[in-house]
């Protein structure tokens, strides 16, 4: 579902965040003031007609939405049509000659970010008194008005209570607690280059614990991954049937598998990251006037109400509304999720962010078989070495595990303009590697160094007898 | 050219036969089906295929892009992976199909057309249903491995790596290999058989050395297909996060890295060039050897009577054959029946308000599924028996070109062919002003191409199997071509043209890659749609498994009515 589609880099800018913020405000002020009026500028031209919105989310989601939006424009009908991000995105590219689509409605930022590059969306002010700028690290709306948030989910870890009573596996509190031998073959997640949500995740954990340190932990619970599998929904579908235990996942999922019935459970960590959800007006949309009302109704109280129906469970981005959640509902703005100091470095995200996707395809998704038998020796050998210590034995452990945290590229060559540029689509022109040369070297180098991690491990075991 | 009317010795060859070049009425036909493929496969994949070719930063023409995918040890070894999953996919496919086949078709057979009925069940595998109910049965916690925890504390991988692809596959698509050679063993005539008998041949002898061979036609066709379609299918793999495979490959490059990247493009081609490559084995194959027997009176094999141990061992054979292919739509139904389903060998508890909200809410995706796949299934026999036809009957310049690039289709990625036709028809208009590319027939012409060569295949075996002299008999009498077509060849194909109608159909009716490109409306949208947009939901569980049973029961009546339809048209000759 939050599959991401992106043409180009140049286009990967994710909605940034440092952008004059006072034309917004004063945007807020002239909506507000109008908001007097009974629905906004958009009754300037009553809607009426079919709108057309082509949308990730899934029938749960939608179909309360749609109800309450026709109950509200008697004689307005919303079509809604399911595409999975990608599919839509492309959707809306290929129909551009001759549109018929009035709203794109997603999770991922980046395919509005995309669409919005290709010229395809079209500005608007919405008709929304109430709604901050900010939401956890990020700025809720567009700030060209091309795009508007009006819910935020977070990511987390999801399990299924019956499979961990069976297996005794712990509840997860923290990442980290991924990477322990406990939950080694028992955890599953989307690889980010298939998830926008999840790639946000990734980048969240890289820079809330620093590059080395941050790609330290995603290998280690790189090591305890069942699958790592291609999609998002895959997930939640895993952990809810009982297949894999634990998944990190959107929260979303989680609840409205609960509210579906399924046994489990889910929790925010720490390092945590609040993501908006969008939703934008197409370019040439046939039916301006609906498109108008129906992105205002979303953003109104009645709309945003709605996202607390359990089976929808996402958050709101109006803090007014978190008076009506039910008790212990997440409040991203009371800083119940997230870290509140956290400032997310959208510039630093946005260039590397082809970068990241592949060094966790090459260096994880790719290499999981050979990560997860020296993961396996691991913590084989320090189970031992809990019972009967030994130095040397420790140590050779130690350096297995740098071996494997080791890192082709810094921090500072994953912004560089040569491998940036490979990921742009250079060519190998002025001996600048290709993006395929790029991936067989980091792919081979992860190998040579889980080779290199085993053979650490065996001498480990040997000593720890 | 002019040689080859010398006498005697072509008589073994059926090609050489021909005397006669071709005729315009053909020429025109072959025009035809020309310009429909081109405008509705080529042109269409070209437009997004031409990628692997170019360079990125210059423009230009380039054959880097292959050299990258070379040099790539996962590219290489996916390639291998694929190879060997095909391979194996068809053996298990055979193992399969042949007892199916051949007891069904050979013997007096009580259930005769519910076995072929629901051994055609397999290939309707709905998306994401499917595969869901295959991990709730055999997967790492599925009933089966719990239950033998349980029991005897042993776990075993049926869905883990290539061989949970091979075990998925393999009962997914032997129905290719049971509907083409069914087809071909009741056109074989019986008189061969009993000659064989005269001589003193029985039992396996009979099967190895008479009726497979004269079978060979039917299971090269069937075959092939299972390779090809295991070779460049993608939903099997990427459900069971296999993702060394050549068309996940493909696929995950396309969607995750952007439609502008140049080697899922390579990997298409090379798709489509493995493809089209086996296809060529297989005619090689079966070319230069004469499996036609003259004489239709006799209408097929004997029907024998079996009794006593041999029946139940008969008996016993398929149905456990027909056990384990159904597993999955046993799954399915428990699926659309439970309340929850979460790590237990049965769901908590059973409920049938599944099937209520998919009634309430899903009416017209049933009936779009009907006339889309039915249409669908029309034009790929139409143009499989055309294209039969031109191939192996006449010598109309290029006709060979039409059979490869019909064939071509199979390797086409849905996706690509969905993209294609937006790229190339959205700025056509239609005379009330609407883009052509919204139209719903380019629903059906997508899901017609992409399974024509199924079709085709199927069509072409039932040629092969038919004797030259029995049209040249009918023109001698005085008939027209067009009239030898319809009254002779067409009739003696009823096996074949049902056997492709059925696959096509089956196929085209829970097909999502294509379609999901090209749905505009709700109102127009086919089945499989609404399966994937109830699946995305954890709630939507039930009501999606409900919706894919519902589709398995149409194709299944549907497939069953085709069937009654081949056996009434051969009841006469058959006493």
């Amino acid at each position: 579902m939050t599959r991401k589609t992106r043409h180009t880099p140049a286009t990967d800018a994710h909605a940034p965040a440092g952008l004059p913020v006072s034309r917004r405000a004063a945007t807020f002020a002239i909506a507000a003031g109008l908001a007097s009026l009974p629905s906004g500028f958009a009754s300037a031209q009553a809607p009426s007609g079919r709108v057309t919105v082509v949308t990730s989310f899934s029938n749960d989601v939608t179909a309360p939405f749609k109800r309450a939006f026709e109950a509200a424009y008697p004689g307005v009908t919303l079509e809604v049509q399911n595409r999975n991000t990608n599919a839509g995105v492309r959707f809306v590219q290929e129909t551009r000659s001759n549109n018929q689509t009035d709203l794109f409605w997603a999770s991922a930022p980046d395919a509005f970010e995309v669409l919005k590059q290709a010229n395809l969306l079209q500005q608007y002010r919405p008709n929304a008194p109430g709604i901050p700028e900010r939401i956890g690290p990020y700025t809720i709306n567009d700030p060209g008005g091309y795009y508007f948030g009006f819910a935020a989910s977070g990511y987390g870890i999801m399990w299924n209570e019956r499979y961990t009573r069976a297996n005794r596996i712990p509840e997860p509190k923290e990442w980290i607690d991924l990477a322990k031998a406990e939950y080694f073959d028992h955890v599953i997640m989307t690889t980010p280059s298939r998830s926008g949500t999840t790639h946000l995740t990734v980048e969240t954990i890289l820079q809330g614990e620093g590059w080395e340190k941050g790609w330290r932990t995603l290998k280690a619970v790189g090591g305890s991954m069942r699958q790592i599998t291609d999609r998002s929904f895959g997930v939640p579908d895993a952990v809810n049937s009982g297949q894999v235990g634990v998944g990190i996942v959107i929260d979303f999922f989680a609840f409205s598998a609960q509210a579906a019935g399924f046994p489990v459970k889910f929790v925010y960590p720490t390092v945590s990251t609040v993501v908006p959800a969008n939703i934008g007006i197409i370019a040439n949309a046939p039916n301006q006037a609906g498109a108008r009302a129906f992105i205002d109704f979303v953003l109104s109280e009645r709309g945003q109400t709605l996202l607390l129906e359990p089976a929808i469970r996402r958050l709101p981005v109006n803090p007014a509304i978190y008076a009506r959640a039910p008790q212990g509902y997440p409040n991203p703005f009371t800083g119940s999720i997230g870290l509140p100091n956290f400032r997310f470095d959208v510039g630093v995200s946005e260039r590397r962010y082809r970068v990241v996707d592949a060094l966790f395809d090459q260096l994880i998704t790719g290499q999981l078989e050979g990560l997860k038998r020296v993961t396996r020796a691991i913590h084989d050998v320090e189970a031992r070495l809990a019972r009967r210590a030994n130095v040397e034995a420790a140590a050779l452990v130690a350096r297995a595990r740098d071996a494997i945290a080791a890192m082709p590229i810094t921090a500072e060559q994953a912004v560089s303009a040569d491998i940036t540029a490979a990921f742009r689509g250079g060519s190998g022109q002025n001996r600048a590697p290709r993006q395929a040369e790029l991936e067989q070297q980091w792919s081979n180098f992860a190998r040579d160094r889980h080779d290199e991690a085993q053979g650490l491990v065996a001498q480990a075991a040997r000593l720890a007898g | 050219m002019g040689t080859v009317a010398a006498p005697a010795a072509p008589m073994a060859y059926g090609k050489a036969v021909v005397p006669r070049d071709w005729t315009w009425p053909q020429a025109v036909v072959a025009g035809g089906i020309g310009l429909f493929l081109l405008a509705f496969l080529v042109v269409p994949v070209a437009n997004v295929v031409f990628v692997a070719f170019v360079d990125r930063a210059s423009g230009g023409f380039t054959l880097v892009n292959f050299q990258d995918f070379l040099a790539n040890d996962i590219f290489v070894r996916s390639f291998w992976n694929s190879i060997w999953v095909s391979a194996m996919c068809v053996v298990w496919g055979t193992a399969f199909a042949l007892p199916l086949a051949y007891f069904t078709t050979r013997f007096q057979f009580r259930g005769a057309i519910l076995v072929q009925t629901l051994g055609v069940v397999p290939l309707i595998m709905p998306p994401f249903a499917g595969a869901v109910a295959m991990q709730l049965l055999f997967g790492r916690n599925g009933t089966v491995n719990l239950l033998l925890g349980e029991w005897f504390d042993i776990n075993i991988p049926f869905m883990e790596g290539l061989n949970g692809v091979v075990f998925v596959q393999a009962i997914h698509y032997f129905p290719f290999i049971l509907l083409n050679v069914s087809a071909a063993l009741r056109n074989i005539d019986r008189a061969m058989e009993e000659s064989a008998q005269n001589l003193g041949a029985s039992g396996f002898r009979l099967f190895r050395r008479i009726i497979f061979p004269l079978a060979l036609p039917g299971y090269v066709a069937g075959a092939v297909l299972v390779f090809v379609k295991v070779f460049d299918d993608l939903a099997t793999p990427l459900l069971l996060n296999v993702r060394e495979m050549l068309a996940p490959q493909a696929y995950l490059r396309i969607t995750s890295i952007g439609i502008d990247d140049p080697i899922g493009y390579v990997i298409s081609v090379v798709l489509i060039a493995v493809s089209v490559g086996s296809m060529w084995i297989s005619t090689l194959f079966v070319r230069g050897r004469d499996y036609a027997t003259v004489q239709r009176g006799g209408g097929g094999l004997a029907k024998r009577m079996i009794t006593g141990r041999d029946a139940i061992m008969a008996y016993g054979v398929i149905i456990l054959i027909l056990l384990l292919v159904l597993a999955p739509h046993f799954g399915l139904l428990l699926l659309s029946l439970a309340t929850v389903w979460s790590f237990s060998p049965l769901p908590d508890g059973f409920t049938l308000r599944h099937y209520e909200r998919v009634f309430f809410e899903s009416g017209q995706y049933i009936t779009n599924t009907i006339l889309y796949a039915g249409l669908a299934g029309v034009i790929c026999v139409v143009l499989g028996v055309a294209i039969g036809y031109l191939v192996m009957r006449t010598r109309v310049p290029g006709r060979h070109w039409l059979d490869y690039t019909a064939m071509t289709a199979l390797a086409v990625p849905g996706v690509v062919i969905g993209i294609g036709y937006l790229r190339t028809y959205i700025g056509v208009k239609l005379p009330d002003g609407t883009s052509m590319a919204a139209f719903w027939f380019m629903i059906v012409l997508a899901l017609a191409v992409r399974r024509l060569p199924y079709a085709l295949r199927a069509c072409t075996a039932a040629l092969h199997q038919i004797s030259r002299s029995l049209e040249e008999a009918a023109e001698n009498l005085g008939a027209t071509k067009g009239r030898t077509v319809r009254r002779i060849l067409v009739p003696l194909m009823t096996g074949g043209i049902a056997a492709g109608f059925v696959t096509s159909f089956a196929t085209a009716s829970v097909e999502l890659s294509a379609t999901m490109m090209l749905v505009q409306r709700t109102s127009d949208a086919p089945l499989a749609y609404g399966l994937y947009v109830f699946m995305q939901s954890p709630a939507g569980r039930g009501p999606g498994a409900a919706l894919g049973i519902i589709a398995v029961v149409i194709v299944a009546i549907c497939t069953f009515l085709a069937h009654l339809l081949v056996e009434k048209d051969r009841a006469p000759a058959d006493r």
